[in-house]
């Protein structure tokens, strides 16, 4: 059964203007929301946790400004749901892990200060997988989530929370993370809108760290323009990020409504070879058709170092996971192990009590191929097919403006049908990890269903901080 | 398959050691099992000839040497001025065990 269906529709600025119009007021409007979750979370489980007198105070903030008749902030009175690998200080942040649980973080991290300040609504924390390592959500300690469009398949991961979440209207739009697609690819299972802005436009600072290279945050909603607004309150420099850009912030949604004619979107043959689902296939070439007939010039390109990006992928996030997660060890925060007669046996009780089977494996193989004897082998050579990656796709964007490919081989499969296999499973990514290790802007856009009713996303790949361009293709995807 | 296992019980043991993670007896051969395979996967890497590709650390090399980007997108260094920073209290507040100064541990030195 499907609940994803009966979302109560509310835009960013249609909320802003009811707001000030005094047609609703954010504290009905929260209620609303609350409400929902408190009806439809059982059955999918994207919260961890929820705190509803905060939301009601914030909403509190807006319904007193807009009493006032005082001009409303971007995001007033949005009901948001954050990606549990964000802090809000105060506030529980599990990561999904247990190694994290009762931990409440002294700060809050820069992107979601940005939205408190633009006026957001926080109505509490989302499911994902553990330290946001997992394509399909069984990796959270706290218990899978459970996709709006069918129960019994899987919302896609890490961020599956923050993509069921606005599938099943229970937030207007969410923050989510991504690391090899973990945007992305649950965006596309879930139906919704995902944004993987460039590395670099969005502050780190407050994000738990799973891979530092590759790690960014970026937000889901229903539509293009949705995501857009919220992804223009949360870029920008950040002293507290020393990667965070000084490049300008431009307005997203300025230019969204100009058409795509004239523009020359790229289609990598290596995305359309074995492993595509026919039913995504279809979808997706029915959608560069509807991009075609709109104007846009389709040009077939090659980025041929594609088949090398998943274990170049497995490489380097696992190296930069097992010195990141080396944190954790039950000294400064969170659990740890009781009764250790030494430190050494406090650490590995510790993580080993803390950790899920997922999160071990990676520290191992990171651990394994930055060891002595193995460092050039594995983890040189992938820094060096990293480059290859990159220039494939520097060498695609003098030829076209944007790439569109499908977001993932197949629409979401089922709970447990990939569980008991780490390579199948990292193969759902097998279009997403290039742009994460590229560097490059992405969105997911709803694009088509297959017949038995689950979503397929197109994905639509920029250059470095050309977030503009890829939404107005995905706008006029949308709209077509 | 390989005609050898890259990575042997030891070598999983080794490594877990060395990442400070304490693996239970019948977690080991399942670590071990995907260990192997997923570096069978990496493998291919192989195949590629890199002898004349620098490395890529991170983002903001390949856009500093290619050309194709503003050039301010290089990392800078920021000026080294003293700021806040968290407060000692509310740091330790999330500490498992602290006397409110330090943390405290179980005993470091074995004998």
């Amino acid at each position: 059964m499907s609940t994803a269906t009966t979302a109560p529709a509310a835009s960013i600025d249609g909320i802003r203007s009811a707001i000030a119009k005094g047609e609703t007021t954010a504290k009905a409007l929260t209620e609303i929301y609350q409400a929902r979750i408190a009806g439809e979370d059982d059955k999918i489980h994207a919260w961890l946790s929820v705190d509803n007198d905060y939301a009601l105070t914030q909403a509190a903030r807006i319904d007193d400004c807009a009493a006032k008749g005082d001009p409303l902030p971007k995001l007033a009175g949005v009901p948001f749901g954050i990606k549990d690998v964000l802090t809000l200080e105060g506030f529980a942040a599990t990561a999904g892990s247990k190694i994290l649980e009762g931990y409440r973080p002294p700060y809050t991290a820069t992107a979601v200060k940005k939205l408190a300040d633009a006026g957001a609504i926080f109505l509490g924390k989302l499911n994902c997988d553990e330290f946001a390592m997992g394509s399909s959500n069984e990796n959270s300690a706290y218990g899978p989530v459970h996709n709006p469009h069918d129960l019994d398949r899987v919302p896609g991961g890490s961020s599956g929370g923050s993509a069921a979440a606005v599938a099943a209207g229970m937030a207007v739009a969410t923050l989510g993370t991504d690391t090899g697609g973990s945007i992305r690819q649950p965006a596309s299972f879930c139906g919704v809108v995902g944004v993987l802005p460039t590395y670099g436009r969005v502050s780190r600072y407050g994000l738990i760290a799973f891979a530092s290279s590759l790690d960014r945050i970026g937000p889901f909603a229903a539509s293009v323009r949705d995501a857009a607004t919220v992804l223009g309150v949360i870029a920008g420099h950040d002293i507290m990020d020393a990667t965070s850009s000084p490049l300008p912030v431009p307005d997203y949604t300025a230019a969204i409504d100009r058409s795509v004619k004239g523009m020359k979107l790229g289609v990598p043959s290596e995305y359309f070879a074995e492993g595509l689902d026919p039913e995504v296939r279809s979808a997706i070439e029915a959608g560069i058709d509807k991009l075609r007939a709109a104007g846009a010039e389709i040009r077939n390109i090659s980025l041929p170092h594609t088949r090398y990006a998943i274990p170049t992928y497995y490489v380097i996030a696992t190296a930069e996971a097992s010195s990141n997660l080396a944190r954790f060890d039950g000294v400064r925060y969170g659990l740890r192990a009781p009764q250790s007669d030494t430190l050494a046996a406090m650490y590995r009780r510790t993580r080993d009590l803390g950790f899920g089977a997922e999160v071990k494996r990676r520290i191992l193989l990171g651990t394994y191929v930055l060891s002595h004897g193995y460092y050039d082998a594995y983890y040189r050579k992938a820094q060096q097919v990293r480059r290859l990656l990159a220039e494939d796709f520097l060498a695609a964007f003098r030829e076209v403006d944007a790439i569109v490919t499908p977001t993932a081989p197949t629409p979401a499969f089922k709970l447990g049908e990939k569980s008991d296999d780490p390579v199948a499973m990292y193969l759902a990514d097998i279009y997403t990890v290039t742009a994460s290790l590229a560097g490059i802007c992405g969105v997911s856009v709803p694009c088509g269903h297959s017949k038995a009713g689950l979503p397929i996303g197109m994905q639509i790949l920029g250059k470095h901080f050309d977030e503009a361009t890829v939404f107005r293709v995905g706008h006029a995807l949308e709209k077509l | 398959m390989p005609d050898k296992e890259r990575a042997s019980l030891d070598d999983v043991r080794r490594v877990a050691e060395l990442a400070n993670l304490e693996l239970t007896p019948d977690e080991e051969p399942r670590m071990r099992r995907d260990l192997n395979a997923i570096l069978d996967y990496i493998a291919q890497l192989g195949e590629l000839d890199t002898a004349q590709v620098q490395p890529m650390a991170q983002v903001s090399e390949v856009l500093a040497t290619s050309g194709e980007g503003p050039s301010e997108k290089q990392s800078v260094l920021r000026d080294d001025e003293i700021r806040p920073c968290l407060d000692r209290a509310v740091v330790m507040a999330s500490a498992p065990e602290t006397d409110s100064i330090f943390f405290k541990v179980p005993k470091v030195i074995e004998r």
